[in-house]
C-alpha cells in the first residue's frame, strides 16, 4: 500500500464523518487520519498504520457479521432452538494460530520501520532542543541558541474569558516568537532534554515524537522534503501550560539556512558582548527590558501574571516580600529556582543583563519599590 | 432451597439503621455497600469529565483555567479507576462470589468489612485538597494526571494528601483480594472442581492474584516520590543522581496489569450472561480459563509499551511491541468463543443482554485500537494524543464499565426479589450506546489528526470533532440518572422476581430464592 492508496480510506472515513451526523458541509476540511508525512519513514509509518488498520477491518467485518447474523436469525422469537455445541479443539486451535501468523506477518514490516526510526547515525546536523516550562529551547551551537514560546497574541487570546475571539485567529495556539529553522533534504538530529519536567517533542508531518527527559540526552532524527511552515505541540503533560508551548519550524533550502546562521551568530555575539561588559544600567532601561524578558522570552507571567497578580496557586509577587525585600535573595530564586516547585532555575536561560533587567522589573513594577540589580550583581551571584 | 430460609431464623438479629452497615460482616451488605459507594464516585468522577468536556466543547479558555483543568483530568481518571471500577467489581464479587459457589459467607468477614470502610476515608484525602485554596477555582487537588509521572508530581505541595490516599486504596485492594481468593479456595461446596467453576469465579481468582502482586509496587512508587519530596532521597530526581524514567517503569509496571484487573472480572460477567440468554452453554469454556491466565501472565511483560518514546533502547522497543501485540491473541480467542457462543443459540435480548453483547462490539473495538497501539513506529505517532484516550475508554467505558452495568442488570433481581422495569433498562442502554459512541469515536480523528490529549485548549481544526464529543458526554452522563432511579424503583418494588429470574440461567445463585436470604448456603450444596 502506498501513500496514495488512503483515498478509499479518507472516503470511508468522511462517511463515517458525515454519519455522526453534527458534522455537516465541511468535513472535506478536517484530517480525519494522520496528516501527510513529508519524509520517507514518515510513509512508512503511515503504511504500517494503513495495513495494521485494515487487517482490523476485516476481522472486525468478519466477527461483527457473524454476531449480527445470529443476533438476527438465532432468535426464540424466530424459533430457533439452541444447538449443544460447546467446544471444538480443531476450531479453537485454528484461531488461536491464524492470529498468530497475522501478528507474525505485521511484525516483520514494523520490525524493519523501527529501525530505521531509531537509527540517528550521520546526520548532516543537530540541532539541541531543551523543554522548559512551558516554551522550548533551541541551541544550533556556536552561541546560537534561543527560547521559542507561544506567540503573544495567542497567549492573550487563551486566556480565561479574554474576551477575544479564538476562532478569528489564525493558527490559534500554533503560532511561537521565534521559529526552528532547519534545511530541507538533510538528516536533522535533535538532542532532547529539559531543564524541569517531562516533555515531549512532536511534529507530527515529521513522524517524529520523542521525551525531552530531566538528566537525559534522547535522541531522533528527521528529514523535510518540502520547504514550509510545520506545526507541532508538546506531548508530555508537564503542567498547567502544558497546551502552550507548540513548535514551529520553518523548512527553508539550504542557502537560506546558511545565511540565518550566520546572521543569527553575529547577533548571538553581539548579545553577549553586550551582556559581559561591565556596563551599569539606569533603571529605566533595565526597566524595559525587564518588562520585555516578564512578557516575552522569559515567561513568568505565565504564572506570575501580567500585572504580578498571580495565577491560580502561583504566587504574587506585586508587594511581595521577596519582590521588596533583600535583593540577594530574589537573585537566588530567579536564578536558582526553587526546588520541587515550578519556579525554574533561570540561570541557562537568561543572560546576566536579562537577569538583573528581569528582577528589577519585578521590584520596581505593580507599586513596587525595591532597589536596582545590575548586571554584575547577577555574575557575582551565580 | 426452604431449608436455607429455617435455617436463617436463629441468627437474624443484626442491627439496624447506621450500625447495621458500620459494623456489617454480611457479605451482602458489604457488596451493597461497595456498589452505592462506587456510584457515588462514577458520579462524581463522571461531573468532573463533564467540566472537562464543557471547556473543550470550543476552543478558547471558557469555563475553568487550565490548573483547574488538569485537575479535572487527574481526579476524573483517579476517581473513576481507583473509586469507580474497581470497589465496583469488589461489590459485585461480594455478593456473587459465595452465592455461585455455595458458600455462606466471605472467608475474612471482619477483614472484609475493614476493607470497605477504609475507602471512604481514601476518597476524603484525594479530593480534600481541592477545598483548599482561596476560592473554589484556586482549588489545590492533584494536576498532573492520573499515571503522576515524576518528577512533575514532584513539583505539587499537597502531595502527601495523594501518597496516603494510594496507600489507603492499595490496603483495601489487597484485603479485598486476599479475602476472595481465601474464599474461593477454601469454601468452594463439595463437588466444584476449579474447572466446574463459574467464570466470574475464574476470572476474580486471576485478578486478585494479579492485585496482590501490583498493588505493593504501586505502594512502592508513591512511596518514593514521598521520600523524594519529604526527606531528601533522589529515587527519581535527576539533579541528586535519580532516573525519572525509573518511574515510568514502576508505575507502568503496576498500571500495565491493573488495566487488565479493571476488564478480567467484566470478561467473567459476560460470561455468564450470553450463555443464559443464548440459551446454551459457554463455547470453549476452557479455552476461556487459559485465555485468561494468559493474558493475566501477559500483562505482567508489556508494559514499556507505554513509555515507547522515552528512549529505550532499540531491542528493548522491540521487544515490548512482540509481546504487546501477542496480547491480542489470547483477546481475540475470547471475543470468538463469546461470538460462538451465540451462534445457534436461541437468544432474547433483556437488559443484560443487550449490555453483554454491546460489551463484546465495542471491547472488540478497543481491541483493535490496542493492536495498533501495540506496532512501535505506529505508535511514535499516536502516543499521548487522543488516539489513545479513545483506545482506553473503548475498553474501560465499553468493556469494563458496560461489564458492570451488564452484571448489575442480571443479578439485581436475585438481590432485591424484583424485576427491574425492563423499558427503563432498554431507555437506559441505547441512550448509553449512542451517547459513548457519539463522545469517544470522533476522538479516533482528533487523535489521528494530531491532537495531543491532557490539553486543555486546542487549535481550530480540531473544534468540531471537540463539540460533538461533547454533546455525546453530556448524553452519556445524564443518562445515567436513568440508571439510579430504575434501580431505586427496583429496590422499592416491582413485579416479583422467581427463583431461577431467568429462562436459561444456570449456576446456583439461581437455586436460592429471590431476594437471596440474608443468610445463605449454611449448610452447602452438593455438585455434581
Ligand atoms: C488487545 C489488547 C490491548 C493492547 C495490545 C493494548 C495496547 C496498548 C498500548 C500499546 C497502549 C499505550 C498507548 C500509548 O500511550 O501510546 C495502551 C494504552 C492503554 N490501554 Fe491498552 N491495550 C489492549 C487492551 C487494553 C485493555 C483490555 C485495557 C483495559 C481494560 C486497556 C487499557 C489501556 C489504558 C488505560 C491505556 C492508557 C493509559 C494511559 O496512558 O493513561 N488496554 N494500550
Ligand atoms: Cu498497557
Amino acid at each position: 500500500m502506498s501513500f496514495k492508496h488512503n483515498n478509499i480510506m479518507t472516503k470511508g472515513l468522511v462517511l463515517l464523518g458525515l454519519w455522526l451526523g453534527v458534522v455537516g458541509q465541511s468535513v472535506a476540511e478536517y484530517n480525519l487520519n494522520f496528516p501527510e508525512p513529508v519524509n520517507a519513514v514518515g510513509r512508512e509509518i503511515y503504511d504500517l498504520h494503513m495495513l495494521v488498520f485494515w487487517i482490523c477491518v476485516v476481522i472486525g467485518i468478519g466477527v461483527f457479521t457473524m454476531m449480527i447474523y445470529s443476533i438476527i436469525k438465532h432468535r426464540k422469537s424466530k424459533g430457533a432452538v439452541p444447538s449443544d455445541f460447546h467446544e471444538s479443539a480443531k476450531v479453537e486451535v485454528v484461531w488461536t494460530i491464524v492470529p498468530f501468523i497475522i501478528l507474525i506477518a505485521v511484525a516483520i514490516p514494523a520490525t524493519s520501520t523501527l529501525i530505521k526510526l531509531e537509527d540517528t547515525s550521520d546526520a548532516d546536523l543537530t540541532i539541541k532542543v531543551t523543554g522548559l516550562q512551558w516554551k522550548w529551547k533551541y541551541d544550533y551551537g556556536d552561541g546560537v541558541s534561543y527560547i521559542s514560546s507561544l506567540h503573544p497574541d495567542h497567549n492573550k487570546a487563551r486566556q480565561l474569558n479574554s474576551g477575544i475571539d479564538v476562532t478569528k485567529i489564525d493558527n490559534y495556539l500554533l503560532e511561537v516568537d521565534n521559529e526552528l529553522v532547519v534545511p530541507i533534504n538533510k538528516k536533522i538530529r535533535f538532542l532532547l532534554t529539559s531543564d524541569d519536567v517531562i516533555h515531549s517533542f512532536w511534529v507530527p508531518k515529521f513522524a517524529m515524537k520523542k521525551d525531552a527527559i530531566p538528566g537525559y540526552v534522547n535522541e531522533t532524527w528527521t528529514t523535510v522534503e518540502k520547504e514550509g511552515v510545520y506545526r507541532g505541540q508538546c506531548t508530555e503533560l508537564c503542567g498547567k501550560d502544558h497546551a502552550f508551548m507548540p513548535i514551529v519550524v520553518r523548512a527553508v533550502s539550504e542557502g537560506d539556512y546558511n545565511a540565518w546562521l550566520a546572521k543569527q551568530k553575529t547577533a548571538a555575539a553581539a548579545a553577549a558582548a553586550e551582556a559581559a561588559a561591565d556596563k551599569v544600567w539606569s533603571k529605566e532601561d533595565l526597566m524595559a527590558r525587564g518588562e520585555a524578558v516578564y512578557k516575552g522570552k522569559g515567561g513568568c507571567f505565565g504564572c506570575h501574571g501580567a500585572n504580578g497578580e498571580g495565577v491560580a496557586t502561583f504566587p504574587k509577587l506585586a508587594g511581595s516580600a521577596i519582590a521588596t525585600g533583600d535583593a540577594a535573595k530574589h537573585i537566588d530564586v530567579v536564578v536558582n529556582g526553587v526546588p520541587g516547585t515550578a519556579m525554574a532555575a533561570y540561570s541557562g536561560q537568561l543572560n546576566d543583563l536579562e537577569l538583573a533587567a528581569v528582577i528589577t522589573y519585578e521590584r520596581n513594577a505593580w507599586g513596587n519599590n525595591a532597589s536596582i540589580v545590575q548586571p554584575a550583581d547577577v555574575k557575582a551571584a551565580r | 432451597m426452604s431449608e436455607t430460609m429455617t435455617h436463617d431464623t436463629h441468627h437474624d438479629e443484626h442491627p439496624s439503621g447506621i450500625k447495621r452497615w458500620l459494623f456489617t460482616t454480611n457479605h451482602k451488605d458489604i457488596g451493597t455497600l461497595y456498589l452505592w459507594f462506587s456510584f457515588i464516585m462514577f458520579m462524581l468522577g463522571g461531573a468532573m469529565a463533564l467540566v472537562i468536556r464543557a471547556e473543550l466543547f470550543q476552543p478558547g479558555m471558557q469555563i475553568v483555567d487550565p490548573n483547574f483543568f488538569n485537575m479535572m483530568t487527574t481526579l476524573h481518571g483517579l476517581i473513576m479507576v481507583f473509586g469507580a471500577i474497581m470497589p465496583a467489581f469488589v461489590g459485585l464479587a461480594n455478593w456473587q462470589v459465595p452465592l455461585m459457589i455455595g458458600a455462606p459467607d466471605m472467608a475474612l468477614p471482619r477483614m472484609n468489612n475493614w476493607s470497605f470502610w477504609i475507602l471512604p476515608f481514601a476518597a476524603t484525602m484525594l479530593v480534600a485538597p481541592m477545598f483548599m485554596g482561596d476560592n473554589f477555582m484556586s482549588g489545590q487537588g492533584p494536576a498532573f494526571g492520573w499515571t503522576f509521572y515524576a518528577p512533575l508530581s514532584g513539583q505539587y505541595d499537597k502531595l502527601a494528601f495523594f501518597v496516603f490516599a494510594v496507600h489507603l486504596l492499595g490496603f483495601s485492594s489487597i484485603m479485598g483480594s486476599i479475602n476472595i481468593i481465601a474464599t474461593i479456595l477454601n469454601m468452594r461446596a463439595p463437588g466444584m472442581t476449579l474447572m466446574k467453576m463459574p467464570m466470574f469465579v475464574w476470572t476474580w481468582l486471576i485478578t486478585a492474584f494479579l492485585l496482590i502482586a501490583v498493588m505493593p509496587v504501586l505502594a512502592g512508587a508513591v512511596t518514593m516520590l514521598l521520600t523524594d519530596k519529604y526527606f531528601g532521597t533522589s529515587f527519581f530526581d535527576a539533579a541528586g543522581g535519580g532516573d525519572p524514567v525509573l518511574f515510568q517503569h514502576v508505575f507502568w509496571f503496576f498500571g500495565h496489569p491493573e488495566v487488565y484487573i479493571m476488564i478480567l472480572p467484566a470478561f467473567g460477567i459476560i460470561s455468564e450472561i450470553i450463555p443464559t440468554f443464548a440459551r446454551k452453554k459457554l463455547f470453549g469454556y476452557a479455552s476461556m480459563v487459559y485465555a485468561v491466565a494468559s493474558i493475566a501472565f501477559l500483562s505482567f511483560i508489556v508494559w514499556a509499551h507505554h513509555m515507547f518514546t522515552v528512549g529505550m533502547p532499540v531491542a528493548g522497543e522491540l521487544y515490548f511491541m512482540y509481546a504487546t501485540v501477542m496480547i491480542a491473541v489470547p483477546t481475540a480467542v475470547k471475543v470468538f468463543n463469546w461470538a460462538t457462543t451465540m451462534w445457534r443459540g436461541s437468544m432474547t435480548f433483556e437488559t443484560p443482554m443487550l449490555w453483554a453483547v454491546g460489551t463484546v462490539f465495542l471491547f472488540t473495538i478497543g481491541g483493535f485500537t490496542g493492536l495498533m497501539l501495540g506496532v512501535a513506529p505506529a505508535d511514535f505517532q499516536y502516543h499521548d494524543t487522543y488516539f489513545v484516550v479513545a483506545h482506553f475508554h473503548y475498553v474501560l467505558v465499553s468493556g469494563a464499565l458496560f461489564g458492570i452495568i451488564a452484571g448489575v442488570m442480571y443479578w439485581l433481581p436475585k438481590w432485591t426479589g424484583n424485576m427491574y422495569n425492563e423499558g427503563l433498562g432498554k431507555l437506559h442502554f441505547w441512550l448509553t450506546m449512542i451517547g459513548m459512541n457519539l463522545t469517544f469515536f470522533p476522538m479516533h480523528f482528533t487523535g489521528l489528526a494530531g491532537m495531543p490529549r491532557r490539553y486543555s485548549d486546542y487549535p481550530l481544526q480540531f473544534a468540531e470533532f471537540n463539540q460533538i464529543s461533547t454533546i455525546g458526554a453530556f448524553i452519556f452522563g445524564f443518562s445515567q440518572l436513568i440508571m439510579l432511579y430504575l434501580i431505586i424503583k427496583c429496590i422499592k418494588g416491582g413485579e416479583k422476581a422467581t427463583d431461577e429470574v431467568w429462562e436459561g440461567s444456570h449456576g446456583l445463585e439461581w437455586t436460592l430464592p429471590s431476594p437471596a436470604p440474608y443468610h445463605s448456603f449454611d449448610t452447602a450444596p452438593e455438585i455434581k
